[in-house]
């Protein structure tokens, strides 16, 4: 690798990085999801600074791979793949475009809640279907740590929601 | 006390809090009433377990003896965790499940809600990201708590023999040890007997819609500080800890 131009470099990484599809809800990408907070490349070194979507998500360990196995094939031999949990990773870094492929996907997309009240109520969730907002929380665990199982009440379709985090 | 040892034992505290609860909850697989409340459990179990990972490794940096999060988890004894007496109190029925989740998720939003002001970037990082998982908990364990209230003679009698029973040990969760007192007196934590008035507040709330009399709280028991803890903690770690010490740094 001899590329010693940083800014094109990383900018390189971060399309690259782009291609690399959320393994859990493959139409979104992991920058999409806003999981890579920072590329840095110093002429030797790449490093690639993640936060965890939950603490537990087990696909973490996923992303991890996939980001090392996507440097190798781009000829990165020393990758540093570094984890921070500040600031926080929120649902609002998730982009209005990838939210919207979420909706068409039939993933309700993540509705901010009125207020910051961990004892408040919970928001509407509107159908991804229909747009209805007359919609029942069937349970708040699904599938992913990241998604809760709605019905909606008029299409009678049954769908999951990214929380709102 | 030095600043980095006290964090250090406090981050042990919290996860190890976390690391036993989230052992409890997988125990629950496959045995929750229902398959959406299995799902919930282990997800729950998940979250707790994560949360430990990223307390434990941190605390493990802060001690600067070169343990990892693994290390702290599977190779100490029973005397050295620091977590809450209360979760590691068996998997009784599932309204001690219940009860249990749902005394510590009032207090863990509580005191995260807090430690997200932390002078401490890391643990503030931490503690906005744990305040979400544990608000959907809370939301989930308390709910329940209302179901089972108001439910069926047999549910009631239940949630009730669960949490006269389990009450033993709220004490515990708003006494300070020498390391909280050092870290309040510097911004970095909440001390946390100032949570209290609001927990108590929260849990008359839920018990009053559950219709569940709220048991007076004049219990003493406390092994957070000094590392005793009922013999149900022993047999929990004889499980989780089995492989990495019948083969010392097995790896898959």
């Amino acid at each position: 690798m001899t590329i010693y131009d940083t800014t094109s470099t990383e900018e390189l990484v971060w399309e690259r990085l782009a291609l690399i599809p959320d393994p859990e809800v493959p139409v979104i990408s992991i920058t999409e999801l806003g999981v890579v907070r920072d590329v840095q490349w110093d002429g030797r070194q790449l490093k690639i600074v993640i936060t965890p979507t939950y603490t537990g998500c087990p696909a973490m360990q996923l992303f991890v791979a996939e980001i090392r196995a996507a440097m190798h094939e781009q000829g990165f031999d020393d990758v540093v793949i570094e984890t921070v949990y500040s600031p926080a990773w929120t649902t609002d870094w998730i982009s209005p475009e990838a939210k919207e492929k979420l909706r068409k996907y039939g993933i309700a997309p993540p509705v901010k809640g009125a207020s910051d009240d961990p004892f408040s109520e919970p928001p509407v969730v509107p159908c991804p279907r229909c747009g209805s907002e007359h919609t029942t929380l069937q349970s708040q665990f699904g599938a992913t740590a990241c998604k809760a199982l709605f019905t909606c009440d008029d299409c009678k379709e049954p769908f999951e929601y990214f929380k709102h985090f | 006390m030095d600043t980095n040892q006290a964090l250090f034992q406090y981050c042990l505290r919290l996860g190890d809090t976390n690391l036993i609860l989230g052992h409890r909850l997988a125990e629950m697989c496959s045995r929750a009433p229902f398959l959406e409340e299995d799902v919930a459990l282990t997800n729950f179990a998940l979250d707790h377990t994560g949360q430990a990972e990223a307390l434990l490794q941190y605390a493990g940096q802060l001690e600067g003896k070169g343990r990892t999060e693994d290390d702290l988890a599977y190779l100490r004894p029973e005397w050295e965790y620091r977590n809450m007496l209360l979760v590691e109190q068996p998997n009784t029925d599932f309204a001690y499940v219940i009860v249990r989740q749902w005394m510590l998720d009032t207090y863990q939003c509580l005191l995260y809600d807090q430690l997200r002001q932390s002078k401490d970037a890391v643990l503030a990082g931490m503690a906005t990201r744990f305040l979400k998982e544990a608000i959907y908990h809370y939301r989930h364990s308390s709910s329940w708590v209302e179901r089972l209230g108001q439910g069926t003679d047999e549910s009631q009698r239940r949630i009730r023999q669960a949490l006269d029973d389990l009450w033993k040990f709220t004490p515990e969760m708003f006494a300070a040890d020498t390391s909280e007192i050092a870290l309040a007196a510097l911004g970095i934590v909440p001390e946390s007997a100032d949570l209290l008035p609001q927990w108590t507040v929260n849990m008359a709330r839920v018990c009053d819609k559950a219709g569940l009399q709220m048991p007076s709280g004049d219990h003493a028991s406390a092994g957070i500080k000094s590392g005793r803890h009922t013999e149900h903690l022993g047999h929990l770690l004889a499980e989780m800890q089995y492989l990495q010490r019948a083969y010392p740094g097995a790896k898959w």
